[in-house]
């Protein structure tokens, strides 16, 4: 059963633009993304939007809708009123290149300063070994899909150009996590998280959390114990020290491979 | 000609999903300048949808298993149809290259010892799949962008590659794509968002474009895949193999019709989930081929028992290679005992306990729950099949992945042979790490073997821009998304899973109407960012490769693997021996049969 749809859709690029209305048809059981390919196919064929894998899964599509950053394809027409305009603009932290499409690049070059996953030797056999309960922890933050929904949401740099410089944002905070608690990195991120990344300027609004499509909780347990951790690492190396050999000898010893002088 | 932006590297890779990131990787490693171009940003490629895991026999979970046991499945899977020393290969080097990953960070799944855990997948005899819940590609994809990242490789993000240039290339007339000249030497593009041309120069230039599925109406591919690196081999004088084989994935969302093909993981069979019909019937049972009677459960006791019992116990039918679902659903719904919105049930919510199916099945909980409603803890889903991958592809050496042109590679998706007939779950994502790899590290020998560099004429450039600039020219001509969408529909119903001669020759000769349509595009707006230009550029390739799956289809009289043909229902042991090879001869498209390389006896004997 289709019905027509209007929406505002804000087309432009890096000199201005404006919202510009269409009125669209539209089917039951279709997104966001669903409308915006059917005004490109039969309105406006130049109109400028990413997207891949339509399904949640490679973070492409984001953009605000309704004042709201959002994934457009796994926004789903049946959350609006019947007879609300749908108002669709690009993400507001970034500049735009095109009606939808935004630069982006901070985020790549935010990524570039993250010091690589530095792991430890691999034991005898070949086989490193890690238990399933040790891996999840960053497996969560793995699940990140990248669609820097948290990235332009977050006030720290959404109304602040001047901060990018020295902010991460949260999404690089998931990333400094991870590989913190990664149970074979040997490298100490906390003073990189603190002075590189700008953890400090986080304060704690769970913005973030709320907007992450696939449910991270990126303030509670990632951005939380990081400040925990880079507060021991200021103020008591000692706590620090205690608490990463007393997290590995959870592990049977067998299973620590462990370097010279470690 | 003087003001285009120019490159230069030892090695370009083209495409940025797992193989060509391998790819680069290896490159780097081996010493060679290296860049990377892809259409979207990095780490969007859809390896991210790769969902069950990487098949590799790392005997992990089941101790018997070794690169025999896989490489005799992967022959089988692929009704011996593959080339066999890709095969080899990829079964010996698959668990290193699993390895390799955790490495570089990836987290995989655990057994109870700590080792790399692994499921079970349709047509592997052993749990085998190294995986993340059910999100393997997306980890694959970010550890081998992060590690890229860390080594320093220069990516051009957003960046389509139109024309690969050869060495001695002259410029000829504006319609005639066909390279004529010897080593490769580079590739032309533009950037999507200006709009603005760029020259590659590189004498290695490994294709890593994926595969085709946009010539499909219904398929879990992203817009990137329009078989480019297909199109672009095509024309530099490369041959495609195997082509008539395209894979169907038995299980796509059918229902809200916005999500209409989207995969459905098969680790949901994996994990316990079982198909059923309108009548509640498990129906595979119904549908287990000879070939695989011996190794296939007929109760469905037994099957069940499998999941705790392997030793036992034969495999439940759910577990076939890909396309013997495929067609078994098809048949099921074309019978009329389909579900009501034209699939068949996937029903695990009645088998396994929410808990269970909340964790080994987290993006698939998800996926229904957001995009479809469906809690399918609860109930079961409803799917069908989908276009998701092509096992045709450039014909490469299986040690090297070079083609037939002197620099051009491939590896993934867009090489052909490694698959044969039809590719087994699984054997995707390993595929795209063993012969990344390889490809990378000989485009990369080869790069630093060669005393001269191949040189790009300037007219070969004004000549690639004014191709790709001539859908600006015309006005009032074909909208291209219109004819991308009666292409699709034309693959769709006449050269989709099933098929018959009547109705192929129908597709060629529409296909043939397209060729016209597609000189006559138009598009509006200017270069910036234009995803209308941008699809009108994709269509060309897209036209190609559809008329090679059309023109091999209709050589190939018998069914087998992923090509089946109504009139032509059984497998015939003579087509067996032959492999479709398909190459551009002027603007048409001619396919050849050529032998099967030949087995050593030592492998062979795996199969006695
Ligand atoms: S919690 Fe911190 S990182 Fe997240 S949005 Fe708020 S200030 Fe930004
Ligand atoms: S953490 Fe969540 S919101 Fe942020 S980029 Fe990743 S998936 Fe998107
Ligand atoms: S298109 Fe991939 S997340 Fe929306």
């Amino acid at each position: 059963m289709g019905y027509d749809l209007d929406m505002k859709v804000w087309r432009g690029d890096a000199s201005g633009g404006e919202l510009v209305d269409f009125t669209v048809e539209v089917e039951e059981g279709e997104v966001v993304l669903d409308a915006l390919h059917r005004i490109q196919a039969t309105q406006a064929g130049d109109l400028a939007v990413r997207w891949n894998c339509k399904a949640g899964k490679c973070g492409s599509c984001s953009t605000e809708i309704n004042g709201k950053p959002r994934l457009a394809c796994m926004t789903r027409l049946s959350t609006f009123e019947e007879g609300e305009t749908v108002t669709v603009t690009p993400l507001r932290a970034f500049p735009v290149v095109r009606d939808l499409v935004t630069d982006v690049s901070y985020n790549y070059k935010v990524a570039e300063k993250v010091p690589p996953f530095a792991p430890e030797p691999r034991p005898a056999d070949g086989a490193y070994r890690m238990q399933q309960v040790d891996v999840e922890r960053g497996q969560e933050f793995r699940k990140c899909i990248e669609c820097f929904l948290c990235q332009t949401v977050c006030h720290v740099i959404r109304d602040h150009e001047e901060n990018k410089p020295s902010f991460a944002g949260p999404r690089f905070f998931l990333r400094y996590a991870e590989l913190e608690m990664h149970p074979l990195d040997t490298n100490d991120r906390r003073e990189l998280a603190r002075e590189q990344a700008g953890i400090g300027l986080c304060n704690i609004t769970k913005c973030c959390t709320e907007v992450c499509p696939e449910g991270i909780k990126i303030t509670d347990n990632a951005i939380i114990p990081m400040k925990e951790r880079v507060a021991d690492r200021s103020y008591d190396p000692v706590t620090w020290l205690g608490r990463k050999i007393f997290r590995r000898d959870q592990l049977p010893d067998a299973q620590v491979p462990r370097t010279p002088g470690d | 000609m003087t003001e285009i932006e120019r490159h230069s590297f030892d090695v370009l890779v083209v495409g940025a999903g797992g193989a060509g990131l391998r790819a680069a990787i290896a490159a780097h490693d081996a010493g060679a300048r290296v860049g990377i171009v892809c259409k979207s940003l990095l780490g969007k490629a859809h390896t991210v949808m790769a969902e069950g895991g990487i098949a590799a026999a790392m005997g992990n979970v089941w101790q018997e298993d070794n690169w025999k046991v896989h490489f005799r499945d992967t022959m089988r899977g692929g009704k011996m149809l593959n080339h066999w020393r890709m095969a080899q290969l990829h079964a010996q080097e698959a668990p290193d290259r699993v390895r390799e990953l955790e490495e570089w960070g990836a987290l995989f799944d655990r057994t109870p010892d700590g080792l790399i855990s692994q499921r079970d997948f349709g047509g592997h005899r052993y749990a085998r799949l190294a995986h993340v819940g059910d999100r393997t590609g997306l980890e694959l994809i970010r550890t081998l962008q992060q590690r890229a990242v860390a080594l320093g490789i220069d990516v051009f993000m957003e960046c389509t590659v139109t024309e690969l240039v050869k060495d001695g290339d002259t410029a000829t007339s504006t319609d005639k794509r066909v390279s004529a000249g010897g080593r490769i030497a580079g590739a032309f593009g533009y950037w999507r968002e200006s709009g603005r041309f760029v020259l590659f120069e590189a004498p290695s230039v490994v294709l890593a474009t994926g595969g085709i599925g946009k010539s499909y109406k219904v398929t879990s591919n992203s817009w990137e895949y329009t078989g480019d690196g297909h199109a672009l081999a095509l024309q530099s004088g490369a041959s495609l193999v195997n082509m008539e084989f395209v894979q169907f994935h038995p299980t796509g969302m059918v229902w809200p019709p916005s999500v209409k093909g989207i995969l459905v993981t098969e680790s949901v069979r994996g994990d316990g989930g079982v198909l059923r019909n309108s009548e509640g019937r498990r129906f595979m049972f119904d549908y287990i081929p000879e070939f695989f009677k011996a190794e296939t459960a007929d109760s469905e006791d037994e099957a069940d028992r499998w999941y705790e019992d392997k030793t036992n116990n034969r495999r439940p039918p759910e577990l076939l290679p890909r396309d013997e679902v495929a067609r078994a659903i098809n048949a099921e719904v074309k019978a009329g005992r389909g579900s009501p919105h034209g699939g068949v049930f996937l029903d695990i919510a009645s088998r396994r306990t929410p808990e269970y199916i909340r964790r080994r099945l987290p993006s698939m909980y998800h996926q229904f729950k957001e995009l479809a409603d469906v809690d399918i803890t609860a109930e079961p889903m409803e799917v069908g099949p989908t276009c998701h991958y092509v096992m045709g592809g450039v014909a490469v050496d299986p040690d090297t992945g070079e083609s037939a042109v002197p620099g051009l590679y491939a590896a993934g998706e867009v090489a052909g042979g490694m698959h044969g007939a039809n590719r087994l779950g699984g054997n995707s994502l390993s595929d795209l790490l063993v012969f990344g790899r390889r490809t990378g590290l000989n485009a990369a020998y080869a790069a630093a073997r060669l005393a001269t560099r191949p040189s790009i004429d300037d007219d070969v450039v004004r000549a690639a821009s004014e191709r790709a600039l001539a859908p600006f020219g015309i006005e009032g001509g074909e909208n291209p998304y219109g004819v991308q969408q009666d292409l699709q529909e034309v693959m769709h119903n006449l050269v989709g899973i099933i098929r018959r001669e009547d109705e192929m020759r129908q597709a060629l000769d529409d296909l043939t109407k397209f060729k016209e349509r597609i000189g006559r595009l138009s598009v509006e707006g200017h270069r910036q960012y234009n995803p209308g230009w941008h699809l009108a550029i994709d269509l060309h390739n897209m036209l190609l490769v559809s008329e090679c799956i059309a023109r091999a289809a209709l050589e190939r009289t018998e069914s087998r693997g992923g090509h089946t043909r109504d009139d032509f229902p059984a497998t015939d042991d003579a087509w067996g021996r032959l492999n479709l090879h398909c190459r551009l001869d002027g603007d048409d498209v001619a396919v050849t049969r050529e032998p099967l390389p030949e087995m050593p006896d030592e492998l062979r004997e795996l199969f006695g």
